[in-house]
């Protein structure tokens, strides 16, 4: 079953290769099915080449399915191929379940979308290229998937391009992912240089040849690379403007799946980073800066997605933390948690801004939890289970992640720790605004003047083929009644898959349970992969207790003082300094000091160095070619004596030139 | 017997001049055999018919023979493969992996041709059988070339591949442009090929043979102290081979003859010529003077450059199509040029690849271009293809794609074909060489894009005009037909926008409009320019089966290029 891997991929790019050019002609619900179908598929794909690898006896449970060779030049071997190992198909597995779940909820989302059949298009492309990036069995085929992935996040961020935010929202991600894919593509250049191969088995055989200098240039070049990709500090602004794009979008590519490629890449390059510990150092400290950094953000936005958009970023630095300091175990186990509670969180809060009809300032909202109860309940689930209240799966895989910190430096510990107080603390001020307090949607909006043509509206009409352009324009993902508002749960499509998804962010910590080591099953699974560069650490029972302890405490100081300040109130200024809610000033800072001066250089170097020097220099050239065209067009004059007089030329010479040649 | 009756008996004749007449192995010609076979068959189905047969019965009967001399030519290979290279015909014939290539090459030349053809021909309402015979003379001469082993067949198989093609050229009677083009061809070839005989005879007096094995053999064995003659006669054999694939300084016919001559016509000279001509090069060069390596190689390094630089930089400055990919097959010919001037096998094997990705790729090129010339075959200035993409995205579709592995983008063949040839010039050391070459492909990729962006970047019409400064009225709603299809057609308005705008400081930098005027050259060319009506634009069934197979084949041998350069690899392997 195992050497079915090449499926895997395969569904999406064929659902791909459809849809691209006939899903117009499928139409609004059935190209979205049809997508769904492809990534449903692939997920059992996934599951069966999961239990057929776990079948195996764990040596013997890394292999390689080499499909051709792409490119072959000198020394330089391209193959295209999938490295089937156990963290591939963890990646994969949670990559196809979540993307398969996310399908099935864009398409109630979607469902009044002009543009609903290329939605698909782009998101089953996107599936393809996140596929071909984890099950890669080398660093080109995987940068292929690493653009592929940030081409996609491109066109959706810019789904809606014609608004001008979404329009430079996509700009933004595509400068920041360019910053760091040059630190990729260097690290690649640098890897073949010093090992001679990009292949994952291969190059990690040869790095004994490799100097400690080298790896260290190399792990920071990639995580340069994996810092654009996932976010971190300095290349972390572009995810929050990335809220821009559908709320599904944000939910699969820039909370669940996406953004944990840099993650993903840092536990690849394992044994890299094992020889190279100044540069693992680089990563565990720059983590927990992030993660508390836009933990602060986080706490005064008033955005419903912002906020989980700084969270993620913040969830992110926990990962990178845990990656720098060796627990790549606890990172992926991170990451699978966040996947589950952190897309649950995006899918709950498309569900309210699809009900309060596009309305995402968290001020204007409340006491949604009356009329919402299924939202509410598994938004609730996926907030205790960001927080780390036990026995919600983020209070293992957090305390995972802190517990090993703790053995670092105590200091790092520190840092990690403020910023989960934070985290339980942002999340619950945005669950209470949202569902508890006065229903402030109510006094929002007096009842507007609709026309008769904007009747109440059933949420599963079909609104009509024509003149949706125009109210996609000012921003309506949808067509509502528009004479007051009627919240309420979504239909089964969006609901299936946020009740699946809280089941996960429930249960899904007890992949690795540290209380016995039986029950890690997590670090037994990837010991194959990470095991030889993993941290070493031992804690009595005791200890374990008093981490435990104190990570729910954490937990409850962060959370419970978010309950208490923010269940009645929606308005508490001091809570929310203008600094925080303008994140640092540093989005502005980047603007004032880098891309204005920029655009004002790029503006003078427009009028100036090009209008003065480079336009001079290229009417000489053109000049030039135009005058050596004229005299190419005497010689190209149409007579053909001419052309055998340049004929016979060529001959003179050749023959003149064989001749100085000859021994006579 | 009488002495007269003896001296007219053949039998006789022959023993008396010691002739005889070699045994035919019909196997190792059969290819060629199908394909004349097949044209006289034609000819005298269209003899015979009471009334003019539809173009389409004769593009079916093409197609099915150029099938047939297809498998015909993968027997071989599967018997080259199997039992080795032989010769056959009294040595004149060489089957070996090399020639076999060929074979298949032109086989799949003459498959693409036909649809191409079709689509126009029906268009232009031109009865009658003659393009297809003539086009299944032609690549029959193309094989003898590529599998000849002999000077004088070379020769024959050059003017069979040569005369039919001037004829092609000038088959459309209403167009004096098309009769003028003929004429060129005509006078200049027939120039080059009293030049090419003339290299035979020199060769032949030098070495006392034209059978190419035997030349090599004796020119490994014996030293040529006084070798002028024989190096006049390679020199004189360089300028005819030199003049059919349209190098520098020989190339001066081909702006001329492929502005002219119909449109489909014109791709399958310029693959058919490349194919055998280099093909006939490549066994020359590389199994008969091998010892004169030092004496060819700086000539084919100056015409590479020559044909690099010169195909490059004046196809900047063209406006009309035709003309603009009559200088771009110029500068793919020094690209190939690159893989023999290495003179390795490696070498080989590059040309070889990029004989074949070029032959695909401009037959599609043209077969689009046929189509939007519309009726007439006039319409081949660059305003034709403003805005191509948003009414007839499929179509516009299949050029970019063509166009961009033309430039040699990744994901198509044409970047393993322009690799592979620099590749294999590095690996010759040839460094300066590989450097203009790149340097050209860069130049050359501006012309390529400049149609491309003409094609997805503007709307034919006023609106254009305007839509430079104020573009996201026009350029942001792709969302019609033209949202649907991949490549470049899906992007928003981001890129749209750039492109138009790309144009003109593009066309700028080319010094096609004057910096001053570019926005009254915009009005004014949108005015001058006719809208093309969609009616104008038919594409036969042909066409679409014909540009399937072409856009299929770059894509999906550009993705997993393993099969064809294996392909190329086994067949070079004598080398």
């Amino acid at each position: 079953m195992i050497h079915a891997a090449f499926l895997i991929p395969l569904f999406p790019l064929v659902g791909f290769a459809v849809l691209a050019p006939f899903g117009r002609k499928l139409g609004r619900p059935l190209a979205g099915w049809l997508a769904t179908a492809m990534v449903a598929a692939s997920f059992v794909v996934t599951v069966l080449v999961f239990a057929g690898l776990f079948q195996r006896p764990p040596a013997d449970r890394s292999f390689t399915q080499h499909f051709f060779t792409w490119l072959s030049v000198d020394h330089l071997h391209v193959g295209v191929g999938v490295l089937v190992d156990p963290l591939s198909m963890t990646m994969a597995s949670f990559i196809t379940g979540v993307s398969a779940l996310i399908h099935l909820y864009s398409i109630g989302y979607m469902e009044h979308d002009e543009q609903f059949p290329k939605f698909f298009v782009y998101l089953n492309l996107f599936v393809f290229s996140m596929l071909m990036l984890v099950l890669g069995d080398n660093f080109i085929v995987s940068f292929f998937g690493w653009e592929g992935v940030g081409v996609c996040s491109f066109f959706l961020i810019s789904f809606w391009f014609d608004r001008p935010a979404a329009a430079s929202a996509g700009k933004k991600a595509m400068i920041y992912n360019r910053i760091g894919d040059a630190g990729f593509l260097l690290a690649i250049f640098l890897v073949f240089e010093r090992t001679g191969s990009v292949t994952y088995t291969t190059v990690f055989a040869r790095l004994g040849q490799v100097g400690t200098p080298s790896l260290v240039a190399i792990a920071l070049l990639f995580f340069l690379g994996a810092a654009g990709k996932s976010a971190q500090i300095p290349l972390y602004p572009w995810l929050a403007d990335a809220m821009e794009g559908p709320t599904p979008v944000s939910a699969l590519i820039h909370a669940a799946t996406m953004v944990t490629a840099g993650v993903y890449l840092m536990t690849r390059i394992n044994p890299i980073l094992h020889l190279a510990p100044d540069a693992a150092h680089v990563v565990a400290w720059v983590g927990a800066g992030t993660a508390l950094l836009a933990a602060t953000i986080a706490t005064s936005q008033d955005d419903i997605k912002k906020v989980l958009a700084y969270s993620t970023v913040s969830q992110l630095g926990f990962m990178f933390m845990a990656v720098g300091v060796g627990a790549y175990v606890a990172a992926i186990f991170l990451m699978l948690t966040h996947a589950f509670y952190k897309a649950l969180l995006f899918l709950g809060a498309g569900s309210v801004i699809h009900a309060m009809d596009d309305e995402q300032d968290l001020k204007k909202m409340g006491a949604l939890a009356k009329v919402m109860p299924v939202t509410a309940v598994t938004f609730l689930i996926a907030w205790l289970s960001i927080a780390g209240i036990p026995p919600f799966s983020g209070f293992w895989s957090k305390g995972d992640v802190l517990e090993n910190a703790w053995t670092l430096t105590p200091a790092l510990w520190a840092v990690g720790a403020a910023a989960a107080v934070l985290t339980g603390y942002y999340m619950g001020r945005e669950y209470a605004l949202v569902f508890l307090g006065r229903r402030r949607w109510v006094e929002r909006r007096p009842v507007a003047a609709a026309g008769p043509a904007h009747g109440a509206v059933p949420v599963d009409a079909d609104p009509g083929a024509g003149g949706a352009r125009g109210t996609a324009s000012t921003g309506s993902e949808r067509h509502h009644g528009e004479e007051g508002l009627h919240p309420h749960d979504p239909r089964w499509v969006m609901r299936l898959p946020l009740l699946v998804l809280a089941v996960l962010a429930v249960f899904g910590g007890f992949i690795n349970l540290p209380f016995h080591p039986s029950f890690v099953f997590l670090e037994r699974w990837l010991d194959p992969v990470v095991g030889a560069s993993l941290l070493n650490h031992h804690y009595s029972t005791g200890q374990q207790w008093a981490f435990a302890l104190v990570d729910a405490a954490i937990a409850v100081t962060g959370a419970g003082s978010a309950y208490l300040l923010w269940r009645r109130r929606s308005d508490r200024p001091e809570l929310e300094p203008r600094f925080l809610a303008m994140a640092w000033f540093i989005d502005w800072s980047f603007d004032h000091l880098i891309a204005r001066p920029s655009t004002a250089l790029a503006s003078f170097t427009a009028a100036v160095v090009e209008g003065r020097v480079i336009d001079r220099a290229v009417d000489g050239t053109a000049g030039l070619v135009r005058s050596s065209g004229r005299v190419l067009r005497r010689i190209q004059n149409g007579y053909v004596r001419s052309y055998a007089l340049g004929l016979v030329a060529g001959v003179v010479a050749i023959v003149a030139f064989v001749l100085s040649r000859a021994g006579v | 017997m009488s002495p007269l009756a003896a001296l007219l008996s053949p039998a006789h004749l022959l023993a008396a001049n010691g002739l005889v007449l070699p045994h035919v192995n019909y196997t190792a010609i059969m290819p060629e055999l199908i394909l004349l076979g097949g044209m006289l068959l034609l000819l005298g189905i269209s003899a015979v018919s009471p009334r003019h047969l539809p173009t389409q019965v004769y593009a079916t009967a093409t197609a099915g023979i150029g099938i047939a001399s297809l498998i015909a030519s993968l027997v071989l290979w599967h018997d080259v493969q199997k039992g080795g290279p032989f010769s056959a015909v009294a040595r004149a014939v060489d089957i070996d992996g090399f020639a076999t290539l060929v074979l298949v090459l032109c086989s799949c030349v003459v498959i693409l041709g036909a649809f191409f053809a079709a689509g126009f021909l029906e268009r232009e309402q031109v009865q009658g059988v003659e393009y297809y015979a003539l086009a299944l003379i032609s690549a029959s001469g193309a094989m003898l070339m590529g599998s000849a082993n002999d000077l004088i067949l070379v020769f024959l198989g050059l003017e069979i591949l040569s005369i039919p093609l001037y004829v092609m050229a000038g088959l459309d009677q209403r167009r004096a442009a098309s009769g003028e083009a003929a004429m060129k061809y005509f006078l200049l070839g027939a120039f080059s090929s009293a030049v090419f005989v003339y290299g035979i005879a020199l060769t032949y007096g030098a070495t006392g043979s034209t059978n190419l094995a035997s030349i090599g053999s004796f020119l490994a064995q014996n030293v040529v102290v006084s070798n002028g003659v024989l190096l006049g006669g390679l020199a004189l054999l360089l300028v005819g081979f030199g003049f059919k694939v349209a190098a520098v300084p020989f190339h001066m016919w081909t702006p001329d003859v492929y502005a002219g001559s119909p449109t489909p016509a014109v791709g399958f000279m310029a693959a058919v010529a490349k194919i055998g001509a280099f093909g006939a090069l490549l066994r020359v060069l590389f199994s008969t003077f091998p010892t004169l390596r030092t004496s060819w190689q700086p000539i084919l390094w100056a015409l590479a450059i020559l044909t690099l630089l010169l195909g490059a930089l004046v196809a900047v400055v063209q406006r009309d199509v035709k003309r603009m990919l009559a200088y771009s097959s110029i500068n793919h010919a020094g690209f190939i040029l690159l893989g023999v001037q290495a003179g390795t096998s490696r070498g080989a094997e590059a040309s070889l690849y990029y004989l074949f990705v070029y032959s695909v790729l401009v037959l599609g090129t043209f077969g689009v271009v046929a189509v939007v010339g519309g009726r007439g075959d006039e319409g081949h200035g660059i305003e034709r293809y403003r805005g191509l993409a948003h009414r007839r995205p499929l179509l516009a579709g299949s050029m970019a794609v063509l166009l961009l592995a033309q430039a040699g983008a990744p994901f198509t063949t044409g970047f393993f074909s322009k690799l592979y040839v620099i590749e294999a010039s590095i690996a010759a050391h040839s460094y300066a060489l590989a450097t203009v070459a790149m340097l050209s492909a860069a130049i050359a990729t501006f012309f390529y894009l400049r149609l491309v962006f003409a094609m997805f970047g503007e709307r034919a019409g006023r609106q254009a005009s305007v839509a430079v400064p104020v573009a996201p009225a026009g350029a942001g709603a792709p969302g019609g037909a033209a949202g649907q299809f991949p490549p470049v057609g899906t992007l928003p308005a981001g890129p749209a926008v750039a492109s138009a705008a790309g144009v003109l400081t593009l066309e700028r930098a080319a010094g096609l409009v004057d910096p001053g005027r570019a926005e009254a050259a915009a009005v004014a060319d949108d005015d001058a320019g006719p809208v093309v009506a969609d009616a104008d634009l038919q594409v036969s069934p042909w066409v679409w089966v014909g540009l399937a197979l072409c856009v299929g084949t770059t894509v999906v041998l550009g993705i997993w290029p393993s099969p064809l350069v294996d392909f190329a690899r086994h067949a070079t392997l004598l080398f």
